[in-house]
């Protein structure tokens, strides 16, 4: 079974994203969405497992998505799981330094379902290939 | 596809009612902060955050003038935060009727009546009268302090702009290391936020990585603020919050913090006393708690004075010792002419000056220096995490931590002492069984000795362990072309050791083992070559190894060694002296191109100095002339000179901006008599040197050791 972790601290951005992942069960099978409302929450949920995938926000409080990459490329268990960053349109430069830190695709808000499930389902396959 | 339904749009609103409802109360803060004149940074993120989700969210859901409003609405939130605009009434206002405008589109969106075009317009146009920022664009330039490159990398553009925004305010940089319970983490970090509230602000939470195990979670806070460390470990500081200050490059906070070194000190005679009794290394080494009992009284009575400050002061000192040799000479004048009394009273003068001088000279040293205790702490840390990672129980023996040293070598010995450490733990010690196959306790130890003999500081690293693998070390070593076979047959055991020292060659003695990890032992002894030190190593098959640096106790003045060559005086540190002999043009074989001598059996490469520098004679060759011995680790070469002056005690001082970029001189010094010598760098020169005739010599046996 696929595991997806999706930190975002926005509920409706969550649901928004958990409703387009969840979509994917239909091609990529059963897959268990674990949510992170937070950095913190993230850090918490990362030991209790392994994950095929990692969407998170990059502009979240305390913990950014950004440490969370760093903090992901360095767990020796989790260290080649894809991650997917969301970001906004102005933050380009945080966008870079994501993908510099290891991160593999991003999206801009706003993006359509569409647009998540791509990204996710190729990055699921990059790294399954 | 997104479920379009009535559920997915109501998390939508209420999430969105919130989020305006959230933002209007803190415009209500933050307009009552600009009122009276205070900044609250975080307010405005907070602002900047809460208009950046509802952006996104209407977007995602299809409010467009609601994303639209809050498009433009984040631009301006966004320059605040960012400091490219300032906050002002007008900004107030237009943020404070930005939230009605959200409240009516609500309302509309709800009731699916029409938008309030009017109000947006006419707020939109308001926003648009704000226009673009005249502010300075965001800095650039590095950060100097000693921050971590990891820390700095993931920085979001905010973060970056607060952390700048503190340095140039002048506050001080704190590392808070924590470690909380994931279960409680929540609460714990609140708490810590609460009160470090009140002493500045956390500008960023960086998981360490390092999680222990599956229940907890290190992370290290980056945090800016005005108090000094005493006052933040007494108020932050607890078993598992660790404060650190991150120091200046270059410019470092020193000593002058009495209450500090006292307790350092403190801490150093707690740890050699409990040394014995410390079961593991698992056991704090240091608690941040305890720190504070002794620093409590004489917090107020220190300073913090930026190092550069004291290197001008050395300086000044380095022109009187000028002015002293002059008045020595007006004294032998005026009593050449007769004048006793006037003499007599002079010479007392000059002594006088003289004692005053050196009284100086140390005082000032003095204040450069601060106690090892500084870095061995950090190392005990370093231990710790180690033998957990590779579950070797280690116990790390501390002696020595009152050495004192000059601060800027105290912040170069870190990372070198952190690999020599990272090496025993890999390295040298063995896994308990192996332990107790051989006899030995199943703890490891690694010792680490400072003391201090004469002008220097001897530092240790010593474990028990299996020691080096000679063998290996040599196959190794002929694997990578640094010595041929032949060659190798004619070492002796502690020319063999040394070969640790040469890039590529490492501690790593067998394939099992975890390597990869630290760096050479090349860079460890390069960086301890450029403080001026020298770095030999020592072990026994099965007993273990130790590794011995021997460091100036400063870099502002060094024990130098005056030679003359073609009338040009010059000093070499004696550090990098090994010994000078006879020299005589007759025993110059050449090979490849390269001059070079016997010594004692060795091949030792040589170079004239008045070539070198292209110097010009005035009279001829001197018939008797010396050779002297300079070494960079195992590298040798022979530095031929007219003359032997003698050695002094020197300040080096910077070269001017035209002769900065010269290879060779380390700078210039005083002589005392107004004559002003060049101070070689050796490891420069040698390196020069040595890059063409290395691979000349080779086949030809190079003196190691």
């Amino acid at each position: 079974m696929l595991r997806i972790l999706l930190v975002e601290d926005s509920p409706s951005m969550r649901r928004f994203a958990r409703t387009a992942l969840e979509d994917l069960k239909k091609q990529l099978g059963e897959l268990e969405i674990v949510e992170a409302t937070s950095g913190f929450d993230a850090l918490r949920w990362l030991p209790r497992g392994r994950y095929d995938l990692v969407v998170t926000d990059i502009n979240m409080p305390d913990v950014n998505g950004l440490e969370l990459v760093r903090f992901i490329r360095q767990s020796p268990v989790h260290r080649s799981v894809p991650i997917v960053l969301i970001s906004t349109q102005s933050s380009e430069r945080d966008r870079e330094r994501g993908l510099g830190l290891g991160a593999n695709a991003y999206l801009v808000k706003p993006f359509a379902a569409e647009d998540l499930q791509r990204t996710a389902v190729q990055q699921i396959g990059n790294a399954s290939s | 596809m997104v479920e379009s339904g009535d559920k997915v749009r109501e998390d939508f609103f209420s999430e969105a009612q919130e989020i305006v409802e959230t933002l209007s109360r803190n415009l209500l803060k933050l307009d009552d902060a600009h009122r009276t004149k205070r900044s609250d940074p975080g307010l405005v993120n907070e602002a900047f955050r809460a208009v950046h989700t509802l952006k996104g969210l209407s977007s995602l859901f299809g409010a467009q003038t609601m994303g639209n409003v809050a498009h433009h609405l984040e631009d301006i939130l966004d320059d605040l935060r960012l400091g490219r605009v300032p906050l002002d009434d007008r900004v107030v206002d237009v943020l404070f009727r930005a939230v009605e405008v959200f409240n009516e589109l609500l309302a509309s969106e709800k009731s699916a009546s029409p938008p309030p075009s009017q109000a947006v317009e006419a707020l939109l146009a308001r926003i648009r009268q704000i226009g673009a920022p005249e502010g300075p664009v965001a800095a650039t330039g590095p950060i100097e302090y000693d921050l971590d490159v990891g820390m700095l990398a993931v920085l979001t553009e905010y973060e970056e702009h607060r952390l700048r925004t503190n340095i140039e305010q002048g506050n001080r940089l704190y590392r808070l290391r924590v470690r909380f319970d994931l279960v409680t983490i929540d609460k714990a970090l609140e708490e810590i936020k609460e009160s470090a509230k009140k002493f500045g602000e956390i500008i960023t939470y960086l998981p360490t990585g390092d999680a222990g195990s599956a229940d907890t979670i290190e992370l290290d806070l980056l945090m800016a603020s005005m108090a000094d460390v005493p006052t933040l470990n007494r108020e932050l500081g607890a078993e598992n919050v660790i404060v650190e200050e991150i120091p200046r490059i270059g410019g470092a906070a020193i000593k002058a913090e009495t209450a500090e070194a006292a307790e350092r000190i403190v801490n150093a005679e707690v740890l050699e006393q409990g040394m014995s009794l410390v079961p593991n290394a698992q056991r704090e080494l240091v608690s941040g708690r305890d720190k504070d009992t002794v620093s409590l009284r004489s917090v107020s009575q220190t300073v913090r004075v930026d190092i550069r400050r004291l290197d001008h002061l050395m300086n000044i000192v380095g022109e009187l010792a000028i002015v002293r040799g002059t008045l020595a000479k007006v004294s032998e004048r005026v009593r050449g002419e007769g004048q006793r009394s006037l003499a007599m009273e002079l010479q007392r003068l000059h002594r006088t000056f003289e004692r005053r001088l050196a009284e100086m000279q140390a005082g000032i040293l003095e204040v450069r220096m601060v106690p090892l205790g500084q870095v061995f702490e950090r190392l005990a840390r370093v231990v710790r995490q180690i033998s957990r990672e590779v579950h070797k129980e280690i116990r790390l023996v501390i002696t020595g931590s009152e050495t004192e040293i000059d601060k800027l070598i105290v912040e170069e010995l870190s990372d070198p002492l952190m690999h020599m450490i990272r090496n025993a733990i890999d390295h040298g010690i063995e896994v308990a069984d192996k332990r107790a196959q051989v006899g030995k306790p199943p703890i490891g130890t690694i010792a680490l000795n400072a003391f201090q003999k004469g002008n220097h500081v001897m530092l240790e690293v010593e474990d028990d362990g299996r020691g080096i693998d000679e063998t290996a070390v040599l196959d190794r070593a002929i694997r990578l072309g640094k010595v041929s076979p032949e060659e190798a047959r004619e070492l002796t055991r502690l020319e063999v050791l040394s070969l640790i020292f040469l890039p590529g060659v490492s501690t790593r003695d067998s394939v099992d083992d975890l390597g990869g990890r630290g760096v050479g032992m090349d860079v460890v002894k390069n960086n301890i070559s450029k403080l001026g030190g020298v770095i030999d190593v020592h072990s026994e098959t099965g007993i273990g190894t130790k590794i011995a640096i021997t460091l100036p106790i400063t870099l502002a003045i060094v024990s130098a060694l005056l030679m003359r060559a073609s009338d040009q005086t010059f000093a070499l540190p004696l550090s990098s002296v090994s010994e000078a002999i006879p020299f005589d043009g007759s025993v110059v074989r050449n090979i490849d191109g390269h001059s070079v001598m016997s010594l004692r059996g060795t091949t030792l490469p040589i170079c004239r100095l008045d070539e070198m520098f292209g110097l010009e004679r005035t009279t001829g060759i001197p018939r008797r002339q010396f050779a002297v011995v300079a070494s960079l680790g195992a590298r040798r070469l022979g530095l031929v000179v007219d003359q032997l002056v003698g050695e002094q005690d020197i300040v080096i001082k910077p070269l001017g901006r035209s002769l900065r970029d010269v290879r060779g001189f380390a700078g210039a010094t005083e002589l005392g008599d107004e004559r002003v010598g060049l101070v070689l760098d050796a490891a420069a020169i040698i390196e020069e040197v040595l890059a063409g005739t290395e691979s000349a010599l080779r086949g030809a046996r190079l003196g190691y050791g």
